[in-house]
């Protein structure tokens, strides 16, 4: 079945003279797969803005003949896959970031990593790129080992040419990219006239770790847990996508158990990440009664995952083929009174923080997103929902086991740290009702399938809704099962440049309680 | 107001006294702690946090520490935004090579005489990422490290004890 506007978009390509091929796409399934010619790399992107289309993600690989470029698209719920090849001798292509903001970082990154040129991209700088490899190195090229070829000791990132502003009363603030607290590390440069900022400039990359070349190689169980460490606070949820994945490439039937426990832990994985961070929030306008009272809320509901599924982060516990952990009959009712308990606990806080002056005056209206910035850059998740940009993966395109229920999806236009926090509330509540009904009818049975090694050349992507928003993952399969490509795209991507618009006209001192209510992975953003 | 204080008082101490069956007392290792910090660092103990290169599971747990469950401040170890101010650094992650120079910076930044701890499976011996045109795999392979927490992630507990090993370690030390 082919969406209306679907239909329509491909129809006025070729009205334009832009051939395009529908491929039958068995592992990309319900997403659809076009390739297109080189020279209408950049049309595509045109028509997809036309069409308002949101940009989802990019991707390249080296299929060792050429280069393939994919870039996913979606619309009411649909994706769109679209794929061109470019020869290794001149490996160039239009730029999809003057149509859609969001392409900008991924484009360079896949510029450093496999040596694309992307002819009318804005900003020709390197982005993941550092001083650990060369300028003509590209990792995943086919021809550059895992292990590289990396200096004695990787000088530091010197020379990078930052924005530059100037006039009478302006400076700079460089921060990082070591922070001052217990965080990831980036770094931050900061233009400010007074206390208030002009401009933010995020440079990332300190924390790339190569996951994408080293998953070359690795069984399907490896890159399970490779996955499960793109970033920690969502193991769950990056784990899960891998394994979905890996499974439509290998069209592996999961248990109905199995589905049920994945979701119970991801909506245990949101409420934790959710629990954390309001009151972490909290804690940067200083209001240290409410971080040390959700700091207690979240300690006590990990304590309950690693009861039920033997692990505070549930690390490892979703394998290809299903779960690695099943939930007993005690550890159910511990869960179900728990969050009875909570229930009451989260209200009351939540009261507390949105009837209190001094919050409101911190939170209301700081770290402001309008509606169209965060369309342009495709915000999701909380991020998102503040901003008035409802979608989730859940609801809009669902996987099971929630093609069997409704999510209620909270969406606020107001588009400030306040809102994000409300958004944040009210999923956690969401996510106690979704639990209580996955464990009110839990289908009975194994929780996992043997896993069978999927045929060369097959290939899988996973959608899942991570506390963050969506999570894309990409799987091809080489020779004997082993993994020939991984591409995990964290919501981070998309919601990390929204920050450096949202600070701007805030001031120095706000900006701590901006970036965290955003909370952009660094881990799952650099790879 | 009147509710901040209300739930002030009904919620009351959570901080945790009595031992889990299967392990020893977080008290008992808190008591060790702050009994060696007497004897060994004046009674006070400043970390600093260094990421270079985690997944950030570590750093959740290690902000674990200081929620009131733990609350690893009662013991005298406190976190410190500078390495100038620090007795400890407390390093995770398989080394970035990019966040190579900034850990050697951060080491040379901490004054004498210091310590080292390498957390996690990933500090320990690279992990997951091992060592890769990307990544220096263990701390040690970049700077001297005294003491290691293993886990992925060391739970709050395991950090203490680990904490707690790393300064009974030390010889001839007051």
């Amino acid at each position: 079945m082919t969406a209306a506007w679907l239909t329509a978009f491909l129809g006025r390509l070729s009205l334009r003279e832009v051939p395009v091929q529908e491929e039958p796409a068995s592992g990309l399934a319900p997403a659809h797969l076009l390739t297109v010619r080189a020279e209408d790399w950049g049309h595509l992107a045109h028509e997809a803005k036309n069409w308002e289309c949101r940009w989802v993600g990019a991707w390249g690989e080296d299929n060792g003949e050429a280069l393939l470029v994919n870039a996913c698209f979606e619309r009411e719920g649909v994706y769109l896959v679209a794929r061109t090849q470019v020869p290794y001798t001149a490996p160039a292509l239009a730029s999809h970031t003057p149509n859609f903001a969001a392409a900008n970082r991924p484009e360079r990154h896949m510029q450093d990593m496999l040596g694309i040129l992307f002819t009318d991209h804005p900003d020709a700088r390197r982005w993941t790129r550092h001083r650990a490899w060369k300028k003509t190195e590209h990792p995943l090229r086919r021809n550059f080992p895992a292990a590289g070829n990396p200096p004695a000791q990787t000088p530091p990132n010197d020379n990078y040419r930052f924005l530059f502003a100037h006039g009478s009363g302006v400076y700079e603030i460089p921060v990082g990219p070591v922070h001052a607290g217990i965080i990831e590390p980036g770094h931050f440069r900061f233009q400010a006239v007074g206390e208030t900022i002009l401009n933010l400039e995020e440079r990332l990359g300190y924390v790339h770790k190569g996951i994408e070349k080293i998953a070359e190689g690795r069984d399907a169980a490896a890159l399970a847990r490779l996955a499960g460490r793109v970033s920690g606070d969502s193991t769950v949820a990056h784990a899960w996508a891998a394994c979905m994945a890996m499974e439509k490439a290998a069209a592996t039937e999961i248990p109905p158990r199995a589905l049920a426990l994945r979701a119970i832990m991801a909506e245990r994985e949101r409420v934790a990440n959710h629990l954390g961070d309001i009151g972490a929030i909290c804690n940067d306008v200083a209001f240290s009664f409410a971080f040390y009272q959700y700091g207690r809320l979240r300690e006590v509901w990990q304590r309950v995952s690693r009861e039920a599924f033997g692990h505070r982060f549930m690390m490892d516990r979703i394998v290809p083929g299903g779960v690695s952990a099943d939930l007993d009959d005690q550890a159910a009712n511990a869960m179900k009174r728990q969050i009875a308990s909570l229930r009451q606990e989260v209200a009351t806080l939540s009261n507390i923080i949105n009837d209190l002056p001094s919050i409101e005056d911190r939170l209301d209206t700081t770290g402001y997103l309008g509606p169209e910035t965060a369309r342009a850059f495709g915000a999701l998740g909380y991020v998102g929902r503040a901003s008035g940009m409802p979608f989730d993966v859940r609801k809009d395109a669902p996987y099971a086991p929630y093609t069997r229920f409704s999510v209620e999806v909270p969406v606020f236009k107001y588009g400030d740290v306040a809102a994000r926090v409300k958004v944040r509330e009210q999923e956690i509540l969401e996510s106690f009702r979704l639990i209580e009904k996955l464990m009110e009818d839990l289908p009975p049975g194994p929780i996992r399938t043997d896993w069978k090694p999927a045929p060369a050349g097959a290939e899988g992507l996973g959608f899942i809704e991570g506390f963050r928003g969506e999570i894309l993952a990409y799987v091809r399969f080489g020779e004997n099962g082993r993994i020939a490509r991984y591409f995990p795209r964290d919501p981070s991507w998309l919601t990390w440049p929204t920050l450096e618009k949202l600070v701007r006209d805030n001031i120095v001192p706000d900006f701590p309680v901006c970036n965290k209510s955003v909370n952009g992975s660094y881990s799952g953003h650099d790879l | 107001m009147l509710r901040i204080l209300g739930k002030i008082q009904r919620i009351g101490i959570v901080t945790e006294r009595l031992p889990k069956i299967d392990e020893p007392a977080l008290e008992e290792v808190g008591a060790q702690i702050k009994a060696k910090l007497g004897q060994m660092f004046n009674g006070s103990l400043a970390i600093r946090e260094v990421d270079a290169g985690s997944c950030n599971g570590c750093e959740l747990e290690i902000h674990a520490l200081n929620n009131p469950y733990y609350g690893i401040e009662r013991y005298g170890v406190h976190f410190v935004a500078s390495p100038r101010h620090a007795d400890m650094l407390l390093v995770t992650g398989p080394v970035s090579r990019h966040m190579e120079a900034a850990l050697r910076r951060t080491y040379d930044a901490t004054p004498e005489p210091k310590l080292v701890i390498a957390v996690g499976e990933c500090g320990a011996n690279g992990g997951e990422f091992g060592v890769s045109y990307a990544s220096c795999g263990a701390v040690a392979n970049v700077i001297p490290v005294d003491a290691v927490i293993r886990g992925c992630p060391p739970t709050p507990l395991d950090l203490m004890r680990g904490i707690l090993q790393a300064i009974e370690g030390l010889p001839g030390r007051k």
